[in-house]
């Protein structure tokens, strides 16, 4: 067989990989916690409502001193190019940056000189984690492939905080990834957005307060794993029908809970919960992403029109493979598209894969970015970025390397809802920090510092400053990169 | 305007332009020789019926031929990808469309690609768009670890594309080889030592009956010529001890040659594979200890193999093979962020694939004698965002345009939804 591994689980992934993302209780919309998210009831005459984070974050940003770069080529992240700029890290937030910044005494100075900077690199679809190395069969956590509609998973609950490839990609520059679920299913459940950091337990690596996503998938891989098996889906109308029929439930669930709330009647016998539909709500109320796997053209634009169908929003559209086809409707409709720079031909939906794909979207108005799918793609996605840049550069679409650098820091910040956090190199936003030493589009840069809440995490010059995940202890290939 | 001289540019692909070669020089670029002449700064390649005539700073270009003007960027040799499956592998999830491998059949060595091999695959085209001239095919193994053997190809898309038929075999002793073989890596070795014995007493063995200890006597005849060393044997395999079991093997049967594919673990056995002369295909892109096989793969090991004096080329395993071996300047280029230097980098996706596969004297350098296959770039070639701006095979200019090219012109601009079709 072709060899090993990397590539298999490439095609697979796509094909398997479809994700879900997860419930979420926030539909069950301004729960007020007080009854520890098993809904007991009101005996206390309260209303039943759940917990909408029964599962919090406990991340804690290591320590962290002030430090000032200086001198270095500076992006924003939101399309800015500055010559000689410095960037001021203070307390775990970006200061400021500027020409000459003043730095208070302490602060540890970096020499920026002849380097680059950048916001942090945060992947909108990673499924480190949920399909770690070593990929044997015990770790295949991605997909919940026992039906359908499993809206009711969550990533978080597959992700193995010891997956070697969070230390490769945080070698790489990325400080914030979205972890889905695979594309199995229809509905594959929760995605969660983690701090690339270390940590025992995966809370302790959830980003505080980033919205739940809910992964669904369009095409070949639902209809081919259930039909496979002589179940629905069997066909993309098998899709459909099967979207539809859970949206309708979640609407009537909707209805009902709201129907309850809105009685205020501590006493009337609340609706049944069901851990699927409570994510669908999340959706309809606008509090749950939807992260959604989808190849071709028209059936993006099917599911478009689906979105009015039930009044809810597609965020992101993943892998969109012929996104450049319809800019004009993705742009209408304020919908993002997360791709590949080059992936194609592993399917008959990724058969008309160009490499113009995300200049094309951009230059369209529509919102762009890149995205890994993979666990040595994400440890270079500034490359990813530059072959799609030079690639629509070549078929005469102008896009400035401030633009594009919005491609692998801002863009999927925003489809994450976590631009107000981080994604940008602007004061009061958390000091997620890459230092490059060369331009980040030079096959030749390498991520020489990388700052998480203004802490350095990994250093390429210092081996102690290196993440190394307990599976690489005593194996031959620990602390590499 | 563009879209014009796109269409010349096709057309002329089609048939009247891929005419014989003329004399045709490159000129005006930085030229990357892969000779003891390094690389000339604002140099000419002269190409003389097919083939080049001279490469050098003071080439004196003839009057009257054709002249293809590098503006300042770089003229190297094409790209020899040595590790492919263009023109056996339309979708891979299609296996209607795959002829990569044959798990059904009962042949294993008598497999060969030529009789699947398509010159017009769907993706061959856009590979030579980006810079790959020259490839080679493998077979995938299908009931046996013995997958078959591979041919040599150009990206021409001509019919008379393969060059070299019947010119390796592969055979697969890594992790996945084991579970071919019935489960365990003893089981291969077993049957890869029985598989030689057979082609060894072939055909003495077979008089009586057509089945051998391991293979039947067709497979065994398609055998003979890899025992004997007449034809190298490409032996995918990861874990550095079975890289040392490999080479022990290796001794065992001296005629026979070997070079080791895929190899993650071969910067750990480094010394000695430069002692055995074995060469390694690598990707300088897997650092993940995707398997068991693999703990160990770092991203400086192709540094670590060439420092070690290990012949060396590299391929694209972790992208793939049939549709993004286009992607073998970013893997080279890579190498070189991890400490490889710039020329063993590059001569590693052009001269040394190309000396692995036995060609060396003919493909992978820009010199006297060597075939007129010459690609010219906008700038540094194993810079991601630089591309080839034109591409000579055999001193026939190219076309630059495949179906991806085709898609990307149609939607270029927006324009009413009807108006697409017309768009071509």
């Amino acid at each position: 067989m072709q060899q090993t591994d990397d590539r298999r689980r490439g095609a697979l992934w796509p094909a398997m990989a479809g994700a879900f993302a997860g419930l979420a209780a926030l539909g069950l919309a301004a729960c007020n916690g007080d009854n520890g998210g098993n809904g007991s009831a009101s005996g206390n005459g309260e209303l039943v409502r759940y917990n909408p984070d029964p599962y919090p974050s406990t991340y804690t940003p290591l320590p962290a001193e002030t430090v000032l770069i200086q001198g270095a080529t500076v992006f924003d992240g939101v399309g800015g190019e500055f010559e000689n700029y410095d960037v001021l890290m203070q307390d775990g937030r970006i200061a400021g940056i500027g020409e000459g910044l003043e730095a208070p005494e302490g602060t540890v100075i970096v020499d920026g000189r002849g380097r680059y900077v950048t916001p942090g690199i945060i992947d909108a679809h990673s499924h480190l984690g949920v399909y770690p190395s070593p990929s044997v069969s015990a770790h295949a956590d991605g997909n919940e492939i026992t039906s359908p509609v499993t809206a009711e998973v969550w990533a978080e609950h597959g992700v193995w905080p010891q997956d070697p490839g969070f230390d490769s990609a945080l070698a790489g520059g990325v400080t914030t990834l979205h972890v889905l679920p695979g594309s199995a299913n229809l509905f594959g459940g929760r995605g969660i957005t983690l701090r690339n950091v270390p940590s025992r337990t995966v809370q302790g690596m959830k980003f505080p307060d980033a919205p739940y996503t809910l992964k669904m998938a369009c095409g070949e891989n639902p209809k081919r794993v259930y039909g496979g098996q002589g179940r629905a889906p069997g066909s993309r109308m098998g899709n459909m029908a099967g979207y539809r029929e859970a949206w309708q439930r979640a609407v009537e669930y909707r209805r009902s809970w709201n129907r309850y709330w809105d009685a205020g009647d501590a006493s009337a016998v609340s609706p049944t919960r069901n851990l699927e539909l409570d994510t669908l709500m999340g959706v309809l109320d606008g509090e749950i992403l939807i992260q959604m796997h989808c190849y071709r053209a028209d059936e993006m634009a099917l599911v478009l029109d689906m979105a009015r169908e039930f009044d809810y929003r597609v965020t992101t559209f993943h892998h969109a493979v012929e996104a450049y086809k319809i800019g004009d409707l993705l742009a209408a409709d304020d919908v993002c598209s997360a791709v590949w720079a080059d992936w194609g031909g592993f399917k008959m939906e990724a058969y008309d894969s160009i490499n113009e794909n995300l200049a094309l979207v951009h230059a369209a108005g529509a919102c762009a970015m890149i995205h890994s799918d993979h666990p040595l793609g994400i440890q270079r996605l500034n490359q990813e970025v530059a072959k799609a840049l030079g690639a629509g550069r070549r078929l005469g679409i102008e896009v400035s390397d401030g633009e594009a650098m919005a491609w692998l820091t801002s863009n999927p910040a925003r489809g994450l809802g976590i631009f107000d956090e981080t994604g940008s190199l602007e004061a009061g936003k958390r000091a997620d920090v890459v230092l490059w030493s060369a331009h980040p589009f030079s096959t030749y840069a390498l991520a020489d510092h990388v700052y998480i809440d203004g802490a350095l995490m990994y250093d390429r010059e210092d081996p102690e400053r290196r993440t190394v995940r307990d599976f690489m202890l005593g194996q031959p290939g620990e602390g590499v990169l | 305007m563009m879209k014009s001289v796109i269409c010349a540019a096709f057309i002329a692909a089609l048939g009247l332009g891929a005419a014989s070669a003329q004399t045709l020089a490159v000129t005006n670029g930085r030229v990357v020789t892969n000779t003891d002449a390094g690389i000339i700064e604002n140099g000419t390649v002269l190409i003389r019926d097919g083939m080049i005539e001279a490469a050098g700073a003071n080439v004196s270009i003839p009057s009257g031929v054709e002249v293809i003007d590098a503006n300042g960027g770089w003229i190297t040799p094409g790209l020899f990808h040595p590790h492919t499956q263009l023109g056996l592998i339309e979708v891979a999830l299609e296996s209607s469309t795959s002829d990569a491998a044959a798990p059904g059949a009962s042949f294993t060595a008598a497999i060969d690609v030529a009789d699947a091999y398509n010159p017009a695959g769907g993706y061959i085209a856009d590979s030579r768009r980006h810079g790959i001239t020259r490839y080679g095919v493998f077979p995938s193994t299908g009931r046996g670890i013995i997958a078959g053997r591979g041919a040599l190809a150009s990206s021409t898309g001509a019919p008379d594309a393969l060059f070299a038929t019947r010119a390796f075999l592969y055979v697969d002793m890594s992790q996945s080889g084991a579970s071919t073989a019935g489960g365990s890596r003893n089981a291969a070795w077993a049957y890869l030592r029985a598989a030689f014995e057979d082609a060894r007493f072939y055909p003495g063995r077979f008089m009586a009956h057509h089945e051998g200890d391991a293979i039947n006597r067709f497979d065994a005849a398609a055998l003979v010529s890899a025992v004997r060393g007449e034809i190298p044997i490409f032996m995918q395999v990861e874990r550095a001890s079975d890289i040392r079991r490999a080479i022990r093997f290796s001794r065992d049967h001296p005629a026979a040659r070997f070079v080791f594919v895929g190899a993650a673990e071969s910067w750990m056995v480094a010394e000695e594979l430069a002692e055995a002369g074995i060469p390694v295909i690598i990707d300088p892109l897997r650092n993940l200890p995707a398997s068991f096989d693999i703990l160990a793969a770092r991203l400086d090991a192709p540094a670590r193999l060439h420092a070690a004096g290990v012949q060396t080329a590299y391929t694209t395993i972790s992208a793939d093979l049939y549709f993004n071996p286009r992607l073998i300047t970013q893997h080279a280029g890579n190498a070189v962020a991890h400490g490889a230097s710039w020329e063993d980098a590059f001569r590693s996706i052009t001269l040394s694939a190309a000396e692995i596969h036995g060609v060396g004297d003919r493909y992978g350098a820009l010199a006297s004698g060597y075939a007129g296959d010459v690609v010219v770039w906008d700038g540094d070639p194993l810079e991601v965002l630089n591309a080839p701006v034109a591409v000579v095979i055999d001193g026939v200019s190219q076309s630059m345009v495949s179906r991806q090219s085709r898609l990307a012109e149609r939607y270029a601009e927006q324009v009413p939804d009807g108006q697409y079709g017309y768009r071509h």
